[in-house]
């Protein structure tokens, strides 16, 4: 049997471990709750990482288009690019992958072809990882700039209110051309 | 040979997994982008609110008074003995866990002491230190601690992480309020001078110039004249709004955000455009006041007295005034205080007559005693009688959803006045899935005070439910426009919609309603109130 076949046929059990893995880097209460509560309304973060790391899994054996992988990825980045993690602890679900994929592929294949097999995914769950730095940054540029944008607003309306702007005039300035 | 870790060496250092420690010994961990600057002392000392000092919540020492803990406990006492709602929640909770899961801030950011149950918990363990026999003697094992400082810390943080919505109270089998356990809290929190400048500065501009702004009258004024302007250019109708007009017959009210901040400020001109087309239509005289400026009420989210203090002016403005009732434009938390406050805290208003539509006679029971009526239920009223002339097509461009305000739906049941209004001016409405409107409606994670720009991380976690279901509808339908009732959602829901669905837009409903109005003696409307082209309107004016 090879690489793919295996995988296709532990998909589930994979994706599942995985899953585990990311939920169990919140405390244990709310990891049963992301886990247990199956409404995507009433449990947005946890119905959005599993249809990611669903979706995630199977980019891994087509031509790793990047659109498709920020389709997948972006969801669950976006979420915990705000909640309480560092930025390698946020990210270190992509990695884990890895362990979760080896242990799979060496109970399956022989040291030679598991070693090969684990190689190839591995660079593309690397890729996968470069794009999540990406993604990541995008997030948080946002709330930097969101920040801004509101400082900024009420700067201008200050202004604004104290006359101190004016916005169209009517009178219009008398400059001679320098030519 | 490089120093550098090799990849085993860092990944050891890294421990995803949270100690497993009981919430009693999990000490709080104050993080940047979660918590609103401290209340400025002034505006402490504005209110003749105690312990007025700066402080810094992120510094060891938050410069208690010598005697916080004594202050507190009596604080707590008093309040006991004063409401018996709080006596009742503090006892009859059974922690069965039916509103841990409903909270926006749970379900965003995860931490388990945002499940309601274990927020109110904070609060309910130093009552049974302090207040129950059992707790006394048995301490810890009966859910028992005392009152130190790290607790007072993390009732700080985490009472300032409820936006008061309810969402929770409503899947509670005793009916607990654990709205009114945030807000008693925070009360307790304003006796050591606790508050943050997001609520302190507002109430105290509002106690001093009538509105949270702090815009003074002639300000005021001048906003609504620039408005003017722009109805002019967009309708080249010429609007003469009546200002403190005594002997109007409606006066109205509205949150100062309304005035000052885009796009609310679309929700204003909507207001006037209305006022005006009953004018002109059935001679209805509305006044607005540069006094009463202010339908937000920040006073609510401080303390009981402070809110009714705030609350009083509108009150005190229509009785100048004489009008004969008070039409209310679109707020959120105003409403639960006018709704569920007002009439015990000073009402009755017996000087005002019982609210009457003067031009369809309708009488708005709801509003019987408080003499205020919502303007969405007005208008809708309005519509339903075919009193208003509408050309929904001018809106066609819009793919709208509504967004029901946690108060004026949970705190006083209005669910179908507003998608009534929306469908009769628009012609494209799609509602949310069913689990995220009406009465089990998410919140917008910014109201009660915390739509401030340093904590943006905890609103946008604190919205994600909200936004998660707009996104539904966006991805689904192809809604483009998150419509509402609330000068907070206003203000909010734009940074929540660019972070996680940024194709979609915020507006008043009012702004929807102008938009569609035919006014008597207007020209061809070729722009949006936004000044934005009208999508094949523009057209046919070019021809």
């Amino acid at each position: 049997m090879g690489l793919a076949e295996i995988l296709e046929q532990h998909k589930g059990a994979i994706v599942n471990k995985w899953f585990q893995t990311v939920i169990e880097t919140y405390p244990q209460d709310t990891a049963r709750f992301l886990k247990n509560r199956k409404d995507q309304f009433a449990n947005p973060v946890g119905s959005t990482t599993l249809r990611g790391l669903q979706g995630l899994f199977d980019s891994l054996f087509t031509d790793l288009n990047r659109e498709q992988i920020i389709g997948y990825l972006d969801p669950i980045i976006r979420i915990r690019a705000v909640q309480d993690f560092t930025p390698s602890q946020a990210l270190a679900f992509i990695f884990e992958l890895k362990t979760i994929l080896r242990k799979r592929i060496n109970q399956a294949l022989d040291d030679k072809n598991a070693r090969r097999a684990c190689d190839q995914l591995e660079s593309r769950i690397d890729i996968i990882g470069l794009i999540a730095f990406d993604i990541y940054m995008q997030c948080r540029e946002t709330i930097f700039s969101l920040r801004t944008n509101d400082e900024h607003r009420k700067t201008l309306q200050t202004f604004k209110r104290a006359k101190l702007i004016v916005e169209d005039s009517d009178v219009q300035p008398n400059l001679k051309s320098v030519t | 040979m490089s120093d550098l870790l090799t990849p085993e060496e860092m990944k050891a250092n890294l421990d995803y997994h949270t100690p497993h420690s009981g919430w009693m010994n999990t000490p709080v961990n104050i993080r940047k982008g979660m918590y609103c600057y401290a209340s400025n002392p002034k505006s402490v000392e504005t209110l003749g609110l105690p312990n007025a000092r700066k402080w810094n919540p992120m510094e060891e020492d938050w410069e208690l008074p010598e005697n916080w803990q004594q202050i507190l406990h009596e604080g707590f006492k008093e309040r006991l003995e004063r409401f018996r709602s709080i006596k009742v929640f503090m006892d009859i909770c059974v922690r069965c866990g039916a509103c841990s899961d409903k909270c926006h801030f749970f379900i965003g950011t995860g931490d388990p002491k945002n499940m309601p149950v274990l927020r109110a918990e904070l609060l309910r363990s130093v009552y049974r230190n302090d207040f129950t026999r059992f707790g006394k003697i048995f301490g810890k094992l009966a859910g028992a601690r005392p009152m130190t400082a790290n607790v007072l810390k993390e009732w700080w943080y985490y009472l300032f992480q409820c936006t008061e919505c309810r969402r929770c109270s409503l899947f509670c089998p005793y009916g607990i309020d654990t709205a009114e356990i945030t807000i008693f809290g925070r009360e307790l929190l304003n006796l050591l001078g606790l508050n943050i400048d997001w609520i302190a500065t507002p109430v105290a501009n509002c106690y001093r110039t009538g509105n949270h702004l702090g815009i003074q009258p002639h300000a005021y004024k001048d906003m609504l004249d620039f408005f003017v302007d722009d109805i002019e250019d967009i309708t080249g109708l010429r609007l003469e709004p009546n200002f403190n007009k005594k002997g109007a017959d409606i006066l109205f009210i509205t949150p100062s955000g309304d005035v000052f901040a885009d796009p609310g400020t679309y929700t204003c001109m909507g207001y006037m455009m209305l006022f005006h087309y009953l004018k002109e239509k059935y001679g209805l005289d509305v006044t607005w006041s540069t006094y009463a400026s202010e339908g937000g009420n920040f006073g609510f989210f401080t303390a009981h007295e402070v809110m009714k203090r705030l609350n009083a002016k509108m009150y005190a403005e229509a009785k100048r005034l004489g009008v004969k009732w008070i039409l209310g434009g679109e707020c959120g938390h105003m409403w639960r205080v006018i709704h569920q406050y007002m009439d015990t805290m000073n009402g009755p208003a017996d000087f005002l007559e019982e609210p009457v539509s003067p031009i369809t006679g309708t009488k708005f029971e709801n509003a019987k005693s408080t003499k205020m009526v919502h303007i969405t239920e007005f208008t809708a009223d309005l519509i339903k009688h075919n009193k208003l002339e509408l050309d929904p097509s001018r809106n066609d461009h819009l793919k709208v959803t509504f967004h029901d305000s946690c108060n004026p739906s949970r705190g006083m049941g209005m669910f179908e006045e507003p998608r009534y209004v929306i469908k009769n001016v628009c012609n494209h409405f799609y509602d949310m899935p069913r689990n995220t409107i009406k009465e089990q409606t998410f919140c917008c994670g910014s109201g009660s005070g915390l739509n401030a720009g340093e904590d943006m991380e905890l609103r946008m976690m604190g919205g994600l439910p909200r936004a998660n279901a707009v996104r539904h509808v966006h991805e689904k339908h192809g809604v483009n426009i998150l419509a509402n009732v609330c000068a907070v959602d206003r203000a909010a829901l734009p940074a929540l919609m660019e972070y996680w669905v940024p194709e979609v837009d915020v507006t008043g409903t009012t702004e929807l309603v102008a938009n569609a109005l035919l006014m008597p003696g207007e020209k061809k409307r070729t722009t949006d109130l936004r000044s934005e082209p009208l999508p094949g309107m523009e057209e046919e004016a070019d021809e």
